[in-house]
């Protein structure tokens, strides 16, 4: 299907926009926070800067559009969020000329930094507070590599919305917050006072919200005035129309449903920096009346419907996620906002959840081919194979999407944290791979922790051999552990201290955001905020949960494996010999390097040596996180993904006795190592599957296939079979990583990283690593082709 | 418990009947074809293969070699083949994994113990187990308790075979296969004597027997450039198959370089090295020239 003129034009104006830093948001922020002289609540004080900022932000409508409003003054022009996080000179200079996730800064907006933004918020911003009131334990834990913090320059985000706008417009939203009011207990409630000043800051959200848009339909009827070509004056017109209709009242068509959403989507975003965009979550089951009752009406045909998401697409990829520095920057390095747009799953009465717009979505997935917004499909046993082809139809052309979900294990994931199944069922995934009830819950990432670098500092007895210093408890020394069992225990305690630290750090930065920045924008989308009368960062959501999500489990396997086969069981050496091969990052020791990458059992070969220990450790972190509380009401539970925080982590750990060398990535989600696995796709999806998926809140698998794995129709079956063999075994997610030509080049110059590749040849498959140069060379060349 | 040799045990194989299935390889033959794609399992004996990628040139394989038949040159690990014993211990020491023994003794249970952990891929797919080789025949008692025991446990199997075997081992074995994988290269007794080293004879009886008792069969057909793509062989196998009771498909397996590296492993010389692959259209010729017979003709498992 070709994409209509308007569409191409759009996208490609998308695709060509270069993200920049724009200084407008930061600017209006500075200019509300300066006149602040009065004593005003928190609440109030976000609600009238919220306020300001809708008032009076630039309404930008870009020639053709039919979804409209940019969260900057254009496309990708970027804002900031100086009362989170100011950025400095020297960070907008790194932003501009970093070679990847750059933004351009132009001269203006350095001066508008140097001159205004940066003298008003030295000692303002959030971010210096949160760093001041750690302790001393947080910062050499965290300057170590043990947790990134997710809290230090985003606001806690990670939500997603269900399906209340669909049905509720914002003046009803509002007779809610007065109704709330109305109910307060004064006399028994101490809270009363400040539940009321939180509910009538929600209510000038509300009202926030619905000037912006009529500012929209007033932008678009002077557009329509000036507009010479009658069918986009039409256009404009409608825009007009639907922008004055929505949010203000309920949607009654496609159309004003879509626009309602990004409206909603532009006030989260402009409010403050949440990680992983807000986003629509079941679009397909949430659009499909309006979808239904336009076409039996004959209002809507399909080419419109695909037109309109189209253009609603777009809008997603004009929003890169806002510019990060530091850490966060190598724990995160990519512009996705994780804006995931599920499809497919089970509605809330337990039904199967596809519809025909599921797979009017999935095409439009495939024919934008956008890096955002993000798509998954959530496969139920009760949606048919139809719908999971054609997922593996896009997922063959090579760019990363869908994922695909277990919806399945995901009701059971969220039932078990205390969700009622109505509540799981109209939940899903978000963000990379963590589950949430959706409109429901406040749940939480707060920070990436580096397992392996817990393992290498117990083997060094408290201290990180990288800078010498003791951050870790004394556990004993290493050579003196007379059984496996023993390390376990020693890995144990040193997990839970630093578990300890990073929760303690929590409590506190979770206060400081409750009291500083609350956010009654999002409070009033998502439930229970307006009944409870309290703030999405105070516990006013229905579920409030807590991850800390581990990284390096295949890496951490394979290293206690080795230990335990080398040391306590075969005895091919001692762990004195270990450490000083560690010590000396392998020189000196290559034999024994070998013998750790070759002669080893590895995780991820359906091979219970090491898929034992590898359960032991997923139950160490698992005891080590789930259960704690956090300050919201909520409990912590553990995921197990890493954006890019395997990178990182990696730079900061030293050799280790999977017979990695000093610096190298680390293992990613809960994926073998790289190049370990080398028993094909069904023993990785057998060795993962031996962990409790159902205990966790998200799990990501990547597994490499070459295209022509999934050539014709055998290959879409057998792709179907091997998804859903895998989640009868109650795997949480996997996503299909189709390799392109560079990377078997990558293969041929370092097959030890990439043992795992299978490619097809011709009529059978194999290792590409076991092939003839001169075939790999060919099979490059046709990858090559056959890439999209 | 009998003891098999196997060179390899594939996971996921995807091209070797329905569903997802894992492969096992027999090491051994009857056929000495000289193109074979697989050349390490043509014989019985296990046999080193060199990865001269991999080699590090430590050396130490050249300590554990009691017959002095390894050295290294400036790149690699070279072994002199007439002085090797085929005792394994240069790959037992080379641990860059240079160095590798094709074929190892696996029992009954250790063949089944691999097998049986894809059961949940088999259920879901309809797949099961292919017993490949090699000629899996060749070892027919080891084969037998194997295809017991995947009946006792509700696996699903498949034969992937040359069918040179003695009538009455083949017979045995059929009543625990689910489905032939039957491979059928020349039809002339003498050009197959040339190209195989053996004669048609029990091959074309154990066929015809199979298919007129209804077995599920597919018959396999390695198209191989200037060996068995002429008009004569095409017309005879195409008359062959459909005089048949119950005419089997055809799925055509065109010829691929793919065993080239092999060889070189095995230090053995590959005289179709030069050779080239049959292109699109000539595939597609024989195809739809073996359709004519009214047969049911696909490539690489896709339909025509």
């Amino acid at each position: 299907m070709s994409l209509s003129e308007r569409v191409s034009r759009l996208r490609q104006n998308s695709l060509d926009a270069k993200p920049s830093v724009s200084s407008e948001r930061a600017e209006l922020v500075t200019e509300f926070y300066e006149k602040q002289t009065g004593a005003l609540s928190a609440p109030t004080l976000r609600a009238l800067a919220f306020k300001h900022l809708m008032e009076n932000k630039a309404i930008c409508i870009l020639d053709g559009e039919l979804i409209v409003g940019e969260r900057g003054p254009a496309p990708k022009a970027t804002p900031t969020y100086p009362e989170v996080c100011c950025h400095s000179l020297e960070d907008l200079e790194t932003l501009d000329t970093r070679e990847k996730v750059s933004f351009a800064v132009d001269e203006g907006t350095r001066s508008v930094f140097r001159d205004r933004l940066i003298p008003f918020w030295e000692g303002r911003s959030l971010r210096g507070l949160i760093f001041e009131r750690m302790t001393d334990a947080w910062r050499d834990a965290y300057e170590a590599g043990v947790f990134t913090e997710f809290m230090e320059q985003r606001a806690p985000g990670h939500t997603v919305l269900d399906d209340k706008i669909y049905k509720k417009g914002f003046l009803e939203l509002k007779a809610d917050i007065k109704a709330s009011l109305a109910g307060l207990d004064w006399l028994n409630d101490t809270d009363a006072y400040a539940k009321q000043e939180e509910l009538q800051a929600m209510a000038v959200c509300c009202d926030a919200l619905i000037t912006f848009a009529e500012r929209h339909a007033a932008k678009a009827r002077e557009l329509a005035a000036q507009e010479g070509d009658p069918q986009r004056k039409a256009e404009l017109e409608r825009i007009g129309d639907v922008c004055d209709r929505v949010p203000a009242n309920a949607p009654r068509d496609f159309w004003e449903a879509l626009q309602y959403y990004w409206f909603v989507h532009l006030g989260v975003v402009t409010e403050l920096n949440t990680w992983d965009a807000f986003n629509p979550g079941h679009l397909d089951r949430h659009l499909y009346p309006f979808y239904r009752a336009g076409l039996d009406e004959g209002t809507l045909t399909e080419e419109q419907t695909r037109e309109l998401l189209q253009c609603f697409w777009i809008k997603f990829n004009n929003q890169p996620a806002p510019p990060k520095v530091g850490i966060t920057a190598e724990e995160s390095a990519t512009y996705t906002d994780f804006a995931q747009i599920n499809t497919g799953g089970v509605m809330e009465d337990g039904s199967d959840g596809v519809n025909e717009l599921t797979y009017m979505i999935l095409d439009v997935v495939e024919e934008m081919r956008l890096l955002q917004p993000s798509s998954s499909v959530q496969l139920s046993k009760k949606n048919p194979d139809r719908f999971l082809k054609r997922a593996a139809k896009i997922i063959r052309t090579g760019f990363g999407q869908p994922s695909i979900f277990n919806a399945d294990v995901i009701v059971q994931e969220l039932v078990r944290q205390g969700k009622s199944v109505e509540d799981a069922r109209n939940g899903g995934s978000s963000g990379c791979v963590e589950v949430g009830a959706f409109g429901k819950e406040n749940y939480n990432l707060t920070g990436y922790f580096n397992m392996p670098k817990v393992l290498e500092i117990t083997l060094n007895n408290g201290i990180d051999p990288r800078t010498g210093k003791k951050i870790g408890v004394e556990t004993g020394d290493p050579s003196r552990l007379g059984s496996f069992e023993a390390l376990i225990e020693a890995f144990r305690r040193q997990l839970n201290h630093f578990i300890d630290i990073k929760h303690r750090g929590n409590n506190v930065i979770e206060r400081l955001w409750a009291t500083y920045i609350p956010t009654p924008f999002l409070s009033v989308l998502i439930d229970d905020c307006i009944a409870n009368g309290r703030d999405y960062h105070e516990g006013g959501a229905r579920y409030n949960t807590s991850y800390i999500q581990g990284v390096g489990l295949g890496t951490l396997t394979d290293c206690a494996t080795a230990i335990k086969y080398h040391i306590f069981d075969e005895k091919t050496f001692a762990m004195n010999e270990l450490l000083e091969a560690l010590r000396a990052d392998y020189e000196g020791f290559e034999r024994l390097r070998l013998l750790l990458v070759n002669r080893t059992p590895k995780y991820g070969n359906d091979d219970d040596y090491a898929d034992s220990v590898m359960r032991g450790l997923f139950e160490a972190y698992f005891d080590a996180v789930d259960g704690r509380s956090n300050t919201k009401g909520g409990k912590y539970h553990i995921n197990l993904l890493p954006t890019t925080c395997h990178i990182y982590f990696g730079s900061v750990v030293g050799a280790t006795p999977d017979g990695r060398r000093a610096w190298q990535p680390l293992s990613e989600g809960i994926s073998p190592v790289q190049g370990a696995d080398r028993h094909g796709p069904t023993a990785v999806m057998r060795s993962v599957a031996k962990m409790d998926h159902a205990r966790t809140g998200g799990t990501l698998l990547n597994q490499k296939l070459t295209p022509g794995l999934m050539d014709g129709e055998q290959g879409l079956d057998k792709f179907v079979h091997l998804v859903r063999s895998f989640f009868k075994l109650d795997g949480h997610h996997v996503q299909f990583n189709v390799v392109d030509a560079d990377t078997l080049r990558a293969a041929q110059e370092n097959p030890e990283g990439y043992r795992d590749l299978i490619v097809r040849v011709a009529g059978y498959s194999d290792y590409f690593c076991d092939l003839g140069k001169a075939l790999q060379d060919e099979i490059i060349a046709r990858t090559e082709h056959q890439s999209y | 418990m009998s003891v098999g040799t196997i060179f390899d045990i594939k996971k996921f194989a995807i091209h070797d009947g329905p569903g997802v299935r894992t492969t096992v390889f027999f090491k051994g033959c009857p056929l000495g074809c000289w193109l074979c794609h697989n050349p390490e399992s043509q014989s019985f004996e296990p046999e080193l293969m060199v990865r001269d990628g991999r080699c590090n040139r430590c050396g130490d394989c050249i300590e554990a070699c009691a017959q002095g038949a390894v050295s290294l040159n400036e790149k690699t690990v070279h072994i002199d083949r007439n002085r090797c014993d085929l005792c394994g211990a240069c790959a037992d020491v080379c641990l860059a994994e240079a160095i590798e023994v094709a074929g190892r003794e696996m029992t009954v249970a250790e063949v089944m113990h691999e097998i049986e952990k894809d059961v949940v891929y088999y259920d879901e797919s309809g797949g099961g187990v292919t017993f490949s080789g090699g000629e899996p025949l060749s070892q027919a008692e080891f084969l037998l308790e194997l295809l017991r025991s995947c009946k006792r446990c509700g696996i699903r199997t498949a034969l992937d075979t040359c069918a040179h075997a003695d009538s009455g081992v083949f017979r045995k074995v059929a009543v625990y296969v689910d489905l032939f994988l039957f491979d059928l290269k020349i039809m002339d007794d003498q050009r197959h004597r040339e190209f195989t080293g053996v004669g048609v004879d029990p091959i074309h009886q154990n066929l015809r027997w199979l298919v007129e008792r209804g077995a599920a069969v597919i018959v396999r057909f390695p198209l191989l450039p200037g060996i068995n793509d002429d008009e004569e062989n095409i017309r005879a196998m195409g008359g062959f198959l459909a005089a048949l009771d119950n005419r089997p498909p055809v799925d055509i397996l065109p010829y691929h370089g793919a065993g080239v590296a092999k060889y070189d492993r095995l230090g053995r010389e590959a005289r179709m090295r030069e050779m080239p692959p049959p292109s699109a259209e000539a595939i597609e010729a024989v195809a739809r020239r073996l359709a004519g017979f009214g047969l049911h003709v696909s490539i690489r498992g896709e339909r025509l």
